[in-house]
């Protein structure tokens, strides 16, 4: 059995070398990107596209990988759940793309995931999530709930004396893991049951009177209240002017948001919200050459001046050189053989720091709060003092406190339980068996 | 009064006084004290501050602006401090601390921002507010004062008493001592209770929940006395708050629905793509703004009539090349307007952008309108309530007065009649959807102060729209009033107990079994022609 996998690999490698020197120059590298176009995500989706084909056309100037070029394959899966499962199909069965880049809901991923594990393909996910994930088959550029929500309630919880805690959220997967998971926190942290207001609110909410109303007698309680925002995309307009209008300021009750950047803020008169806060691993305010030069190109391939960029465009520039080392590291675009080769690869990011890859697809990052400034953009107030490994399942939720995910040999699992020394199913298993 | 206290003003004069003739020279002074800002560890920033606020220099205000609004910078190679004074995109002008001179513009790599953070910012804020204490326009002597409540500490006692006794104004006065107050009780002096019994502040009341907390009998006992009066005043502001966000809410509503009620009510064509005649007045405010850019009110004003063509325009454009052809067939118009909606929201994020627009608020709408100090309405909602009752009133006055009113109820009621009488059926549909459809749009000039402007406003508003057209009676213009702004008071009174996904559902639910038993709608149309 090994020895005739051994040399089935010798031939196939054979094969492939031979190919690689015959076609080398005329068989690109195929890369998916599956993000919305279209439709309600479009608004985010958009410029992450956008990002990758910059990547793509830079990596091309300066020779490809490999001697051979890189080739974008667009699809547009135009928010619509389902579509993307079909558009991720598209991508790996008819276009034999090597890589993918793309998504960015969790429901989305969710729908995208037993498709990547069917067809053994490669989806580099660059948008924070809920975590309580590890699949075979994607990498997690974006932030674990440990790499952004828990680092922030501690600044706030250290550094500005918080002792009442409202969680505001959108209603869905993202919101609700994130909040139980910093309730459980809290509650560990010594802060009472009473002190915890929780509130969801329909995607797209825009009449915040009641909400906002509430924050402001609940913060008046004489303890000095802070709201965690899990509030997504659109709603945060909405949200923010209600804020700036009943005349809640950030040294009143400050709001740490875990879903607004740049982009969001763009749609805002930021004005009124100067200090309220944000958790990233990445702001375009940062001071560095390589953020300078990145946000140049930036402008430049867009060609608007005002063009901004954000956390998830830094996690799409840290996966794509990622994927761009490994196949250099692994020689070849097997997915295979790549997905062994980039575990442990480090590229720098965009903060001055570098970014691993770790063995549950995670990446380490540094945390970084900032506040937001009268002209759209964040200052830095605090960061931890060095990188946070991603952790893909949470420590503060029962059930996934156990698990871990390892995948080097010979673990190889997503789902392994310390405690029973089993591997549970796969991601892919659960998202279909959720969606059933 | 402390002899300190008296001594303070008098020194600071002093100080004035031997400055003023040193003016030349006092250049490297104001140097220096920026320079020691700018190189200050974290600890040292406060010191940093204080001595500026403290140096009696007049520029000293707005350097502490600037540097409150992350505007303070040094220029990384010579180390010279600088005030930003524009810092938007990659090059920021920039500009002399200390002679106020423009230095031109400047990359933003070469510059390293002097950080701030919001602690420091609210103890920078109640610097500012003590030096503002002493200026002469009232209303900014009242916004320090109210800055200062829950802020004031030790040092600022004595200068607060002193300022209290100078202070002509009654108003700025009651600011101050209740700021005192608070300080008091915070440290533990129960006479101080009395002055902030029936106190509708926010920190007033924090304060006294402290006091409560603190378990000190005579203390506590007070503070849960005077915490009583204000919770009970509290509550009558809050029924009359909710009952305001009920009627916001509403007249929300009645502006998305009442373009509806002309299209869908009175004519009984299902236009789908009513959400996108809104997005388009929306977007018509936002290209007035970018024409007439820094008059962001007068911008507003003009966009009420050119926010009504647009849509009006692009509904007889609906009108003429679909909705005619499909005459009494509602179930082909539903699908073919569901695709123009399609077609316009990506028309505009394929034209304009995917990204929400910036909408600014001009001056005159931003804030609220205080009415003490638990209730204040804000006044974008307040002017669109304003709106939709002129909004529909106008309307009102269109159906009911004029002969295109006459001629629309006319045709609706019996086509064939009102066409041999010498009507032309045509000309009417297409006024009475043009009329339907500006009115959409004036509704979405005045949802750009309220919400996003993006390709997907539309959308947000158009199930809400029929349900209110439907829950008010079709064909009735008073139904589509009433109906909305039950419907947002309901939503409102409900929200706080039962959240607002819930509140939503719990709304659909309503409407659901009301429109069971009440299958026309609040108010049914009467008649031959209605009940036929």
């Amino acid at each position: 059995m090994t020895i005739k996998k051994h040399v089935k690999m010798g031939i196939s490698a054979l094969a492939l070398s031979i190919s690689l020197s015959a076609v080398a120059a005329e068989d690109p590298i195929k890369v998916g990107v599956l993000h919305s176009l279209s439709g309600t995500m479009a608004i985010s989706e958009t410029a992450l596209k956008d990002t990758i084909l910059m990547l793509i056309e830079k990596q091309n100037a300066e020779g490809g990988v490999l001697g051979r070029k890189l080739e974008p394959v667009v699809v547009d899966p135009a928010s619509n759940w389902p579509l993307f499962a079909e558009k991720a199909r598209e991508l790996l069965d008819k276009e034999k793309v090597d890589v993918i880049f793309g998504n960015w809901t969790s429901v989305s991923r969710k729908s995208v995931l037993p498709v990547v594990e069917e067809l053994n393909g490669l989806l580099f996910y660059p948008v924070q999530y809920e975590g309580e994930e590890s699949s075979e088959n994607v990498f997690y550029t974006g932030a674990a709930p440990n790499q952004q929500a828990i680092p922030a309630v501690d600044y706030l919880m250290n550094n500005i004396g918080v002792k009442r805690w409202v969680l505001a959220g959108t209603d869905y997967v993202y919101p609700r893991t994130t909040n139980k998971i910093l309730e459980t926190y809290l509650m560990d942290q010594g802060v009472a049951k009473e002190d915890i207001m929780i509130n969801y609110t329909p995607f797209g909410h825009s009449d915040w009177q009641n909400i906002v109303s509430d924050i402001k007698r609940f913060g008046s309680a004489g303890k000095k209240t802070a709201v965690v925002s899990t509030i997504n995309g659109d709603a945060n307009v909405p949200f923010y002017r209600e804020l700036g209008n009943q005349g809640i300021s950030a040294s009143d009750i400050p709001v740490v948001a875990f879903s607004v950047g740049e982009q969001e803020l763009s749609g805002i008169d930021t004005g009124p919200l100067v200090g309220h806060l944000a958790a990233w691993n990445y702001f375009m305010s940062v001071d560095n050459e390589a953020n300078y030069n990145f946000i140049d190109s930036w402008v430049a391939y867009t060609g608007d001046d005002e063009a901004v960029t954000n956390d998830p465009m830094e996690a799409h520039y840290i996966g794509f050189n990622m994927y761009i080392e490994a196949v250099r590291k692994a020689g070849t675009t097997d997915v295979d053989a790549v997905k062994d080769a980039i575990i442990g690869v480090t590229v720098p990011n965009l903060t001055g720091g570098y970014a691993a890859m770790m063995p549950n697809h995670h990446i380490t990052k540094p945390v970084l709060i900032g506040e937001i400034q009268d002209n759209g953009q964040f200052s830095v107030v605090w960061e931890t003092p060095s990188t946070v490994v991603g952790d893909a399942w949470s420590d503060f939720l029962p059930g996934s406190r156990d698990l871990i995910a390892d995948w080097r040999k010979p673990m190889f699992c997503g789902t392994f339980n310390v405690k029973t020394g089993k591997c549970g199913a796969s991601a892919g298993e659960q998202a279909k068996a959720a969606a059933e | 009064m402390s002899i300190p206290g008296l001594l303070r003003p008098l020194l600071c004069l002093l100080v004035l006084l031997v400055q003023m003739p040193a003016h030349a020279q006092q250049e490297d002074k104001g140097q220096a004290l920026l320079q020691q800002l700018a190189e200050a560890s974290r600890s040292d920033v406060q010191a940093a501050v204080v001595a500026i606020a403290e140096s009696g220099d007049s520029r000293a205000r707005d350097w502490l602006d600037a540097y409150g609004n992350n505007r303070l910078s040094v220029i990384k190679d010579t180390g010279k401090v600088v005030i930003v004074t524009n810092n938007r995109g990659r090059d920021w002008s920039i500009q002399d601390p200390l002679t106020g001179d423009s230095l031109g513009e400047m990359s933003r790599r070469e510059l390293d921002r002097i950080s701030i953070n919001n602690a420091l910012r609210t103890q920078l804020a109640s610097l500012l507010a003590m030096m503002d204490l002493d200026v002469k326009d009232q209303k900014r002597r009242y916004e320090a004062a109210s800055g200062l409540l829950g802020e004031v500490d030790a040092s600022m006692v004595a200068p607060l008493q002193a300022r209290i006794e100078k202070e002509q104004d009654s108003d700025v006065r009651g600011r101050l001592e209740l700021a005192l107050a608070i300080y008091r009780v915070e440290q533990g002096d129960v006479e101080a209770v009395s002055v902030l019994s029936g106190r509708l502040h926010p920190e007033a009341r924090a304060a006294l929940n402290n006091a409560v907390a603190t378990g000190e009998p005579a203390m506590a006992a007070a503070a849960s006395e005077a915490l009583e009066t204000v919770e009970q005043r509290l509550k009558i502001n809050r029924a009359a708050e909710t009952l305001y966000f009920g009627l916001s809410m509403g007249s929300v509503l009645v502006l998305a629905a009442i373009g509806l009620a002309i299209t869908f009510g009175v004519m009984g064509v299902i236009n789908m793509a009513h959400g996108e005649l809104i997005m388009l007045g929306a977007y018509t405010t936002w290209g007035i703004q970018q024409v007439l850019p820094g008059q962001p009110g007068l911008a507003l004003v003009l966009s009420i009539p050119a926010g009504f063509l647009v849509a009006a325009l692009a509904g007889i454009a609906i009108e003429r090349s679909v909705i005619q052809y499909l005459k009494g067939r509602p179930l082909e118009t539903l699908l073919a307007t569901f695709g123009v909606s399609l077609i316009l929201q990506q028309l505009v994020r394929t034209v304009i952008s995917p990204l929400n627009r910036t909408v600014v608020t001009p001056e005159w709408m931003s804030g609220s309108l205080v009415i003490n100090d638990a209730l204040s309405l804000t006044l974008n909602r307040l002017y669109v309530l304003g709106f939709a009752l002129v909004v529909f009133a106008g309307l009102m006055l269109i159906m009911r007065r004029t002969r295109l009113g006459l001629e629309v109820r006319a045709v609706t009621q019996n086509r064939a009649m009102a066409r041999s009488m010498g009507i032309r059926a045509t000309r009417v549909d297409i006024m009475t959807f043009a009329l339907g459809s500006g009115v959409a749009g004036l509704a979405g000039v005045a949802l750009s102060q309220l919400t996003n402007v993006g390709p997907n406003l539309g959308q947000n508003y158009i199930i809400d729209s029929f349900m209110v057209v439907v829950f008010g009676g079709v064909g009735n213009l008073w139904g589509t009033l009433v109906a909305g702004l039950s419907l947002g008071t309901i939503n409102q009174l409900l929200e706080p107990w039962a959240g607002a996904v819930l509140a939503k559902i719990i709304v659909l639910v309503f409407i659901i079994l009301f429109i069971q038993k009440r299958p026309r709608g609040l108010f049914p149309q009467k008649g031959r022609a209605a009940e036929g």
